[in-house]
């Protein structure tokens, strides 16, 4: 049984009692208890089950490298998949269920795989799920995924909120146990701005644990005392739970910190995402203990030492009266130490070294704890929980000696500094044979952008391995890191603490070392995604030489652990497989996030109304208030359609058109873009933008443009007016206005750089409406002001002056057909000249008139819409707009694309009007389709609907397209096919349907 | 002039920091040579200021010039001043390559002010990636940025006050960003 032990728990407040609900048990810890700690102290060690054979899992670590103890947390909006027990701090009304399970934890169907799993080995899936193809997508891949897979996905919005902070450091110190407090002193000391984080909600790492004494105190002392310092220094800033998730180029960093995850709260952040630019940035990240590999090993109740080591001095918890310590190395026997001085049973130390121990093995063995040297596990026995151990030679293939009884087994392979942060951005590793790891190089440290060191490690996380080497490599990592910023390092020595002699280390990566395939088939190396020893050899066998390759074939590494217990093991085994020494063999590269972050931290306050900014005309209120039907054009709003009581979207556009054909419409025009171009090169300027001449337009005159890109694309169209001398008004598309004005500058600023231009995007200064419809004039007149009679304001004329007393600037353009101004006033005051409109124009039932309104009036005319009639492979001569791409000038913009000869290839489809031979209406996007069949056996086409609607003027469907040699063939009926098997008839006719002659707007 | 409302006529909240839109101002966008003796004579004269160094603004009671680029200035004046100074700013720069236009309408302004519950630099460096310690950003400092995904530009208008200027179309998304940045319980505690 796992317990809750009388003495120990130097995190827990064990006045204050903690409910909690675990697969719908009520169950009691304490504050400080981590959700680990608390089920074990409920003798809850059954935690999960394993990926691929559901075989039942226990807690085997006890902090972020956890790769069993996962559960789906909380309900509803604040569900959480995979969170890890380890790291979860438990609080009241805690609710959490195990993931992977079926019925129930207990009993799980899923684990027959595991007795099929001789039939499972690596690359099973790639091998059995082949042939017939579609079998994967509707046979294979629906089982796998009900049988495999973690925690649930959430079903509901997220609740909680999220945020960013950007920082800017000196030096980011990333891990707060004793290295990084005295990095970020010695960093702090030199008068750097630090900012010192830690993932735990608890300071000084795992040295109050191993009972380590600095300048003569016990570490806990010293921490307080470190600590009290550091939050006394103005220049350093202290964050706990706040994980340094990854290091990027230039010393950009990014840090999680989790706000509420141990006291939710509302209307509070959850999580906070830290982006850190920082000068340098020491990675005081420590080591992680290895698993050894021996058969059984992932059999709930098999732990880590250090972890079990961990439960009891933090957190007051056995994972069992008897354990057996099986190791490889002298650490281990701290935790038998640990658990005799608490008073529990050491049955045996199983120490796989021929000449065992050093002094921390005498220690041991003074305490009446049994030792045996040159011994190993041979298996572990148990089903859901350890119930005693095989013991063997470890130089022997696995012949049992003897068996002991015991509820927990805790393990230790030795230590592997936590490189990842070092790693992500290009720090080089070097092996370190005596301690059988992977350490940082400090010769080939990440480089930032002037070729300089910019991460530096300290501690363990150096492969410093006892405490006086830690705090000496910390402190000269904080003067270091001070230094190359400028400051001076500080007169501070490292503070004092004893230096271990321990005895050497022996690699042991499997146990018994000659284990055969029987035994090497139940050691796991992976315990979250079930890769065993045998799994590895099996790659090697089938030819997987890379690390990365073994990684993708076995799964190895590939849980969301990552490998933080599995990756050393597993290539050491891939080394011994493939005869290469470990280093040759390499590592797997290691990737930020360290932990996963959550997906909310990552978007920050980008949610719900925040998703993206919308941009908001002035007129956006007076839509909202009456009817509009919102649809986004680029980040704008603007209304399709406004519509009146009882009215469908559908109704709404139909009454808006023919009010404005007949009598009156009012259009916010306000997002066209408006581009001020001036100086005394603008006219050359403008006449390489634009395809037409705009250099020799009048003072007073409007011209309508159009812009291609340098492969000659149409990408934009727009009314040009003349201001003065030397200063053009550009309007653009609603999408176009900031990517014209950014085109604009990119060609100013790389290519004519000489050339005197200035120009501004003037678009939101103005609000702009459409006044359009036969009484156009009448409204305008009856407010009274400029003259807009057809003699004063000609046809693409514009003028400057007073309406109904607002400032305005008046164009005579018209994009409907009919008479039709468009008004430009300051923004602030369009509310105020929209509603004078409206009350003017009364009489004339003015109507406001949304996009598709616009979109059915200009296509009655033929006018092209950018975007429609153009996807970026279209140019103007396909659109028949020959007479706007000017003869007379030597270059514009997309001349010389234009006359490739894919260009001006006459088999190019060009637009025409297209008129269904029953009046309805063609879907958008229909493909005509011609004779024969194309190479890949589909029908050839002919043509495609590029706009299409039901024109209410007209009673009938109209539609633009592109049509293979389409005004040659003007009278001529196509076919194009619907989706439902029937087809239209279309026939080729004029794309201008409604007053060809343009009587209409011209009067 | 008494039509004009400002984008969102000025809605405030209070947080740690309040946030107020400050109503309608005058803005006129001048570009030209910032060396240009003519240049820097115009804004001195005519607006009343200094020329502003690099990323700084300059202010003389309701007057400011700010650094927007190496050939752009942002001129602030009262609403009603603006078409009078940029007609005297395009008269004072006749003959040379520049260009003066009156922007006040294409923006909104707000403040945002620290109060004994927090400090106005932690609601913007929550959204802008900007250096908003009281050693970086000094008064007098202005800073053309983001905002989470909106173009902007600040200044420091004192110790733990901040003008913000954005784009009219999206002074709602502003507004909310800078809200929700500022709620009581937020803090993050570094300045």
């Amino acid at each position: 049984m796992s317990t809750r032990l009388s003495t120990g728990g130097r995190l827990l407040d064990k006045t204050k009692q903690v409910t909690f609900q675990f697969n719908g048990r009520r169950l009691r810890g304490l504050q400080g208890d981590t959700l680990a700690s608390a089920l074990l102290a409920n003798d809850q060690m059954l935690m999960g089950r394993s990926f691929k054979y559901h075989r039942p899992r226990g807690v085997v670590a006890s902090g972020a490298e956890e790769p069993n103890g996962l559960v789906n947390l909380g309900r509803g909006g604040t569900f959480e998949p995979n969170a890890r027990v380890t790291t979860t701090e438990l609080f009241d009304g805690l609710t959490a269920e195990s993931q992977n399970h079926w019925p129930s934890l207990d009993f799980d169907v899923g684990v027959l795989n595991n007795y099929a799993s001789r039939f499972m080995p690596a690359g099973f899936y790639y091998k059995t799920f082949m042939a017939p193809a579609p079998a994967w997508k509707h046979l294979f891949e629906p089982l796998i995924r009900r049988a495999a897979g973690l925690g649930k996905a959430p079903k509901d919005r997220d609740a909680d909120r999220y945020e960013h902070f950007y920082a800017f450091v000196d030096v980011l110190v990333i891990g707060g146990g004793i290295a990084g407090l005295q990095g970020a002193r010695a960093a702090g000391q030199a008068g750097a701005k630090v900012m010192l984080v830690e993932q735990t909600a608890h300071w000084g790492g795992r040295a109050p644990v191993d009972g380590v004494e600095i300048d003569g105190q016990p570490a806990d002392a010293w921490v307080k005392n470190t600590l009290q310092q550091l939050e006394n220094m103005d220049n350093v800033t202290i964050r706990s739970r706040t994980m340094g998730a990854g290091v990027y180029d230039h010393g950009y960093a990014l840090a999680y910190e989790r706000l509420t995850d141990h006291a939710p709260a509302q209307d509070i952040p959850r999580h906070r995402l830290w982006r850190i630019r920082a000068g340098q940035i020491i990675t005081a990240t420590g080591a992680i203990e290895r698993p050894l590999a021996f058969a059984g090993n992932d059999i709930p109740g098999v732990m880590l030492a250090s972890a079990v080591r961990d439960y009891a001095v933090n957190f007051a918890v056995s994972p069992g009266d008897r354990t057996v310590v099986v190791t490889n190395n002298d650490d281990a026997y701290r935790t038998a130490i640990t658990l005799k001085q608490a008073g529990l049973e050491i049955p045996v130390i199983l120490d796989a070294r021929p000449n065992g121990g050093g002094a921390l093995a005498d220690q041991a063995r003074a305490l009446g704890v049994r030792v045996e040297n040159g011994k190993a596990i041979a298996s572990v026995k148990g089903g859901k929980r350890v119930t005693a151990v095989d013991i063997c030679a470890q130089a022997g293939e696995g012949s049992v000696l003897e068996t002991i009884d015991c509820d927990a087994v805790a393990m230790s392979g030795g230590w592997s500094p936590v490189v990842h942060l070092w790693s992500h951005c290009g720090g080089k590793l070097l092996w370190d044979e005596g301690e059988a790891h992977f350490r940082p190089n400090p010769d080939a440290a990440p480089k930032g952008a002037q070729g300089q060191d910019f991460v530096i490690t300290a501690g363990i996380a150096s492969g410093a391995m006892d405490s006086a080497a830690v705090l000496a490599d910390a402190t000269q990592a904080g003067k270091t890191a001070a230094v190359r910023m400028g400051h001076i390092a500080p007169d501070m020595a490292a503070p004092k603490a004893d230096a271990e002699e321990p005895a050497p280390l022996l690699p042991v990566w499997k146990m018994p070392q000659g284990a055969g395939y029987k035994l090497r088939s139940k050691m796991w190396l992976d315990f979250q995604n079930d890769v065993k020893v045998s799994d590895v050899q099996l790659a090697a066998q089938e030819g997987y030489e890379s690390v990365e390759h073994t990684k993708r074939y076995t799964t190895i590494g590939m849980a969301t652990d990552q490998g933080k217990l599995s990756n050393i093991n597993g290539l050491a085994i891939l080394a011994d497989s493939l005869n290469e020494a470990i280093p040759a063999v390499g590592t797997t590269t290691f990737r930020p996030p360290y932990t996963p972050i959550s997906m909310g931290s990552i978007g920050g306050d980008a949610s719900g109304d925040l998703f993206q900014p919308v941009n908001q005309t002035p007129l956006h209120q007076w839509g909202s208030d009456n009817g509009a039907y919102w649809e986004p054009v680029g980040h704008w709003r603007r209304a399709y359609c406004y519509q009146r009581d009882g009215e469908t979207v559908e109704q709404a556009v139909h009454r808006e058109v023919l009010a404005t054909r007949n009598s009156l419409g009012l259009l916010d025009a306000s997002t066209l873009g408006k581009i001020i171009v001036k100086g005394p090169d603008a006219g050359k300027f403008l006449d390489m933008m634009y395809t037409n001449m705009m250099s020799n337009l009048k003072q007073g005159k409007c011209r309508y443009g159009l812009m291609c890109t340098e492969n000659g694309f149409l990408t934009d169209d727009g009314v040009v007016a003349r201001i003065d001398e030397d200063t053009w008004l550009c309007h653009t598309t609603t999408g176009g206005a900031a990517r014209i004005h950014a085109h604009m500058e990119e060609w100013l600023q790389t290519e004519w750089w000489d050339w005197k231009v200035y120009t501004v995007n003037a678009t939101e200064q103005y609000g702009q409406i459409a006044v359009v419809g036969p009484n156009a004039r009448a409204v305008l007149e009856k407010l009274g002001g400029m003259d807009v009679s057809k003699e004063a304001l000609g046809f693409m004329e514009w003028k400057e002056g007073q309406i109904g007393g607002f400032d305005a600037r008046v164009f005579r353009i018209s994009f409907s057909g009919e008479l039709s101004f468009e008004i430009a006033v300051p923004a602030s005051q369009t509310r105020a000249f929209w509603d004078a409109l409206h009350a003017a124009g009364a009489e004339f039932d003015a109507t406001a008139y949304g996009t598709e309104a616009l979109h059915i009036l200009r296509a009655e005319k033929g006018f092209i819409m950018i975007g429609d009639e153009t996807d970026g492979t279209i140019i103007p001569q396909d659109l028949g707009l020959h007479w706007a791409l000017s003869k007379k000038k030597d270059d514009y913009l997309g001349k010389r694309a234009q006359q490739r000869i894919h260009m001006t290839d006459p088999d190019r489809w060009q637009l025409v009007g297209l008129e269904t031979t029953d009046g309805s209406t063609l879907p958008d996007g229909a493909y005509a389709v011609a004779e024969g069949v194309n190479a890949n056996g589909q029908r050839n086409t002919q043509g495609r609907v590029t706009s299409t609607y039901h024109s209410p003027t007209l009673g009938k469907g109209i539609a633009m397209g592109l049509v293979w040699n389409g005004p040659e063939r003007m009278g001529e009926v196509i076919n194009f096919p619907m989706l439902d098997g029937t087809s239209k008839t279309a026939k080729i006719v004029s794309p201008v349907f409604y007053d060809p002659e343009g009587k209409k707007q011209n009067v | 002039m008494s039509n004009a409302v400002s984008a969102l006529q000025g809605v405030s909240s209070a947080g740690f920091a309040t946030v107020t839109e400050a109503g309608l101002r005058g803005m006129i966008t001048l570009r030209g040579d910032h060396n240009a003796a003519s240049l820097r004579q115009a804004v001195t004269d005519i607006v009343g200021v200094d020329m502003p160094e690099v990323r700084r603004c300059t202010r003389a009671g309701e007057r400011a010039a700010a650094w927007m680029s190496p050939d752009e200035l942002l001129i602030m004046v009262p609403y009603a001043d603006a078409p009078d100074v940029v007609a005297r700013l395009s008269a004072a720069l006749e003959g040379m390559h520049g260009l003066a236009v009156n922007m006040s309408d294409a923006r909104a302004v707000f403040m945002v002010e620290g109060t004994a519950e927090g400090s106005a630099r932690e609601v913007l460096a929550k959204l802008a990636p900007v250096d908003m310690s009281r050693a970086a950003f000094t008064q007098g400092m202005f800073r053309r940025t983001r905002l989470a995904q909106a173009a902007v530009a600040f200044g420091a208008v004192g110790d733990d006050a901040f003008e913000l200027i954005c784009f009219r179309s999206e002074a709602q998304y502003v507004f909310d960003l800078l809200s929700m940045s500022a709620k009581s319980g937020s803090q993050v505690g570094v300045f």
